[in-house]
Order: C-alpha cells, then sequence, then structure tokens
C-alpha cells in the first residue's frame, strides 16, 4: 500500500529542500512514521534532515511537526503513524534571543 | 600582507581584512544566527581553508568550510561531525577547530559538547569520533561547567603527531602519546577549588591551555582558580601567578616565534567574573610565566564590565605579532605591536565567542 503525504516547511528551510516548502512523499510501506518519512526525505535532501532532528534520531529542541495538525511531541513523536494523504507541518519554536 | 580576523559571535561570522592592522574592512554576518565558537583559518593548505563551527537554536551544528576567503561555504549533509549511532549521543556544540601539524596538512581535530574529541583526515569536511577518549573509564565522572561539558582545546605537537593534549571543563587535561589509542589524565599539581579532594587526578575545570610554539613542552594553563606552567608536556603543573591581579580567566593566548610572549586577560574570581577593578587587563609574561605584567595601554581603564572568553584572545603569525581579543559586548581590540598598546577595531558586533587570525598569502 502506498502511503501519500505532504510535507510543508517554513521558507527558511527551503534552500536546503531543493528550494520548494512543500515536498509530496509517496511510501510504500504500512503505517508510516514521522521517523519514517525524514529516513525518506534525508536520502533526497540530507541538509534538510540534519537540520530537524539529531543524529540519534530525536526531534531538535526547537523544531515541532505537527502531524495533520497535533504536536507529534503530544503523540508517539518521530514514532507517530501518518494517515494516507497525511499533512506534516515543521515550525521553528520561538527560541534564541 | 593581508590579515583576516575572523570574528565568531553569538549570532554569525564577521571577517575583518587589514593590510596594515590600522585600518581593517568588515563583512558579514556569515552563518547569520548561527552561534560561531570555533574558527580555524588553515593556513597550510592552498588555497587557505577556513573553516566555522556553528549552532543555530533551530537547526543545530555544523561545520563550514570555505576554500575562497569566505565567498562560498560548504557544509557536509551530515554537519560534519556527528556521533556513531552506537555512541548514544548528540553533539550539541563545536567547540574547537584545530589543524593537526604541518606534516599532516589533510588532519584537522575537534573538540565538542559533550566532551568528545572528532578527528578529519579530509581537511576538515568529514570527522570520526576518537573512540578510546570516549570510552575512556573516567568520562562518567566528567561534569559540566556553566557553559557545558565541552572539551575546548586541542594541542597537537608540532613534531611527533602520535601525542595530543586535550583539556575539558570539567575533566581537566588528558595526553595521548600513540596516536589516540589510548589517553592518561594530566593534572598534577593543578587544583580542584570546587571538589573535597583538591589534588585529585582528573575532574578539574580546566579553561584553557596554550603550548609554547619555540619549546613544545612549556605549557600554559588558564584554570578554573589558578595559572599554571608545566616544563615536562603537561607532566606536572606548577602555579604561575606572579605579578597578576587575579587567578580567574578564560582568554589565553601566545604570540609566536623566539620573542615571543603569553598572554592573559584576569577576571576577579569565579563568583565576580568581570574584569578586575572594572579595567580591561592583558597581562603578558616574557619568561615562560615566571612573571606577568601589565600589557593594557590604550585598553579602557574604568568601566569595562565585560569579559574575554577562552578562544576570543588569539595572535596572528606576523612579525611582530598582532594580537586581538573579542568581548561578549561585541567589541574587538587589537595590538600591532606586541601588546604595547591596543585600538578598538569594530565594536557594535553580538557577543563575541570566538577570534582567530592569519597572515594570508
Amino acid at each position: 500500500m502506498t502511503v501519500r503525504v505532504t510535507l510543508e516547511l517554513p521558507s527558511v528551510l527551503a534552500d536546503v529542500a531543493g528550494g520548494r516548502r512543500t515536498l509530496a512523499v509517496e511510501m510504500d510501506r504500512p503505517q508510516p512514521t514521522v521517523a519514517d518519512l525524514l529516513d525518506l526525505v534525508a536520502g533526497v535532501h540530507p541538509h534538510l534532515v540534519r537540520r530537524l532532528r539529531t543524529e540519534s534520531g530525536q526531534l531538535r529542541r526547537h523544531v515541532n511537526v505537527y502531524a495533520d495538525g497535533a504536536d507529534v511531541r503530544g503523540a508517539d513523536g518521530t514514532a507517530t503513524v501518518l494517515g494516507q494523504n497525511a499533512v506534516v507541518l515543521v515550525l521553528p519554536s520561538v527560541a534564541g534571543g | 600582507m593581508q590579515v583576516m580576523l575572523a570574528v565568531g559571535t553569538k549570532k554569525g561570522l564577521f571577517l575583518g581584512w587589514s593590510s596594515d592592522r590600522d585600518t581593517w574592512e568588515w563583512e558579514g554576518p556569515h552563518h547569520s544566527m548561527a552561534a560561531v565558537a570555533a574558527l580555524a583559518i588553515d593556513t597550510r593548505r592552498s588555497p587557505v581553508r577556513l573553516m566555522a563551527g556553528g549552532r543555530n537554536e533551530h537547526w543545530g551544528p555544523a561545520v563550514f568550510t570555505s576554500d575562497d576567503r569566505g565567498r562560498s561555504w560548504t557544509e557536509e549533509s551530515g554537519g560534519s561531525i556527528a556521533f556513531p549511532s552506537d555512541a548514544g549521543a548528540d553533539v550539541e556544540q563545536i567547540w574547537q577547530l584545530q589543524p593537526g601539524p604541518a606534516s599532516r596538512p589533510d588532519e584537522v581535530w575537534a573538540g565538542v559538547e559533550p566532551s568528545a574529541l572528532f578527528r578529519s583526515e579530509d581537511g576538515g569536511r568529514t570527522f570520526e569520533l576518537v573512540r578510546a577518549l570516549w570510552d575512556h573509564p573516567h568520562r562518567p565522572d566528567w561534569q559540566p561547567g556553566a557553559g557545558g561539558q565541552c572539551l575546548h582545546t586541542v594541542l597537537p605537537h608540532p613534531t611527533d603527531p602520535a601525542r595530543v593534549m586535550v583539556a575539558m571543563s570539567t575533566g581537566g587535561v588528558y595526553v595521548t602519546e600513540d596516536a589516540g589509542a589510548s589517553w592518561d589524565p594530566s593534572n598534577r599539581g593543578v587544583r580542584i577549588p570546587f571538589l573535597p579532594d583538591q589534588e585529585a587526578e582528573y575532574g578539574q575545570c580546566v579553561h584553557k591551555v596554550v603550548r609554547d610554539t619555540e619549546n613544545p613542552d612549556l605549557l600554559m594553563l588558564q584554570n578554573h582558580g589558578g595559572v599554571y606552567r608545566s616544563e615536562d608536556g603537561g607532566k606536572s603543573w606548577q602555579e604561575a601567578q606572579e605579578g597578576l591581579p587575579a587567578i580567574f580567566g578564560f582568554g589565553l593566548t601566545r604570540t609566536p616565534g623566539p620573542d615571543g610572549a603569553f598572554f592573559l586577560f584576569p577576571l576577579s574570581a569565579d563568583m565576580s567574573r568581570f574584569p578586575v577593578d572594572g579595567r580591561a587587563g592583558v597581562y603578558r609574561s616574557v619568561d615562560g610565566g615566571h612573571a606577568w605584567s601589565d600589557s593594557s595601554t590604550g585598553l579602557p581603564d574604568s568601566g569595562f564590565h565585560t569579559i574575554v572568553l577562552r578562544d576570543a584572545l588569539t595572535t596572528d603569525a606576523a612579525d611582530p605579532a598582532g594580537i586581538y581579543l573579542g568581548t561578549r559586548s561585541g567589541e574587538v581590540w587589537g595590538s600591532s605591536d606586541g601588546g604595547g598598546s591596543w585600538n578598538q577595531l569594530v565594536s557594535h558586533l553580538p557577543d563575541v565567542l570566538c577570534v582567530r587570525a592569519a597572515v594570508l598569502p
């Protein structure tokens, strides 16, 4: 089964995503997760995914990821399962000074 | 002569250019919003390679390299420095980028937080964890200082590539004499003012160590309370505080050549991290740390309540050597006469974390 997911990015990350803010991703596995999505995208846009998660696979502290509007940290984190036509939104949190 | 002054700040990298070290042209910020705490200007290579270790609060740490004097930059896909998956750790910040000896032009060392050492064999593009230090049985005892648990100093031996010294806060000084296969603490004589056992083998909060350019066994150490010297490559340390107004501080450097000197920027105390009496005081030792004397002409002598961080006091390799210091209030000061007098080179930058200078071909 192919699960189609849309990854939406902030404009500041477009330059490491081939100039795009929206990536359409197809995953040929049942119940794909946010981690699966990032693994797949990393194969094409490694500089992008490095900005989103650490080398051990944790979402960076000030990166928020929403799956169909819900913060994945309030669900299963990067193990959150993505449904058909899910929209995954990446937003930088408020940080810095 | 063209001198490049690279200034790493809390919000990016600024580059200064000068042919006479009196007038400077500035550009930047490069890597805007990344805290650039580690810099290296690798003059062993042609063209010269500029390396910057930055940490963006959102997007994490990475090494950026430039072979065209900062006009364009390369970032490796993995950020250059990353722990292997079985290490169970993530790089928080890159604290040090240090080219290896001249005989190994592709070797670059990196110190990071959490305390770990990485080595590059491709001129700083990619790095590999030095396992023996990461797996050291002392590592569980290393504790973070106020700045984080960081390995902030790497001193390759100039003629023996198998010998490398590192320093960390906390943990202290460790050395290898077999190219990183094994590491031993090297803190004998360096006190630990914040632990019951002040003469423990390791656990010191060493702030910076600098090697003499003429005698590789002569080293100067700014400790968390105490300035020390070693004449035996770090096997033992003796206090070297005569003439200093205070023994706490971070910034330490050594101008190159037989007529060079060590320079320090003392702060009042660990519980009062300000210049002594609000005065920007640089101290110079021309005798290997036996005695220090004031070398602050031209620096503010009152109302100076900012500090110089551990890698924000540096030198170039001109003759006479230039000395540069950056402050947390965004100023850079320079001396082109061996510390005889100082001038402000730039102001109103973000907090200065790191300064490096080089004479370019």
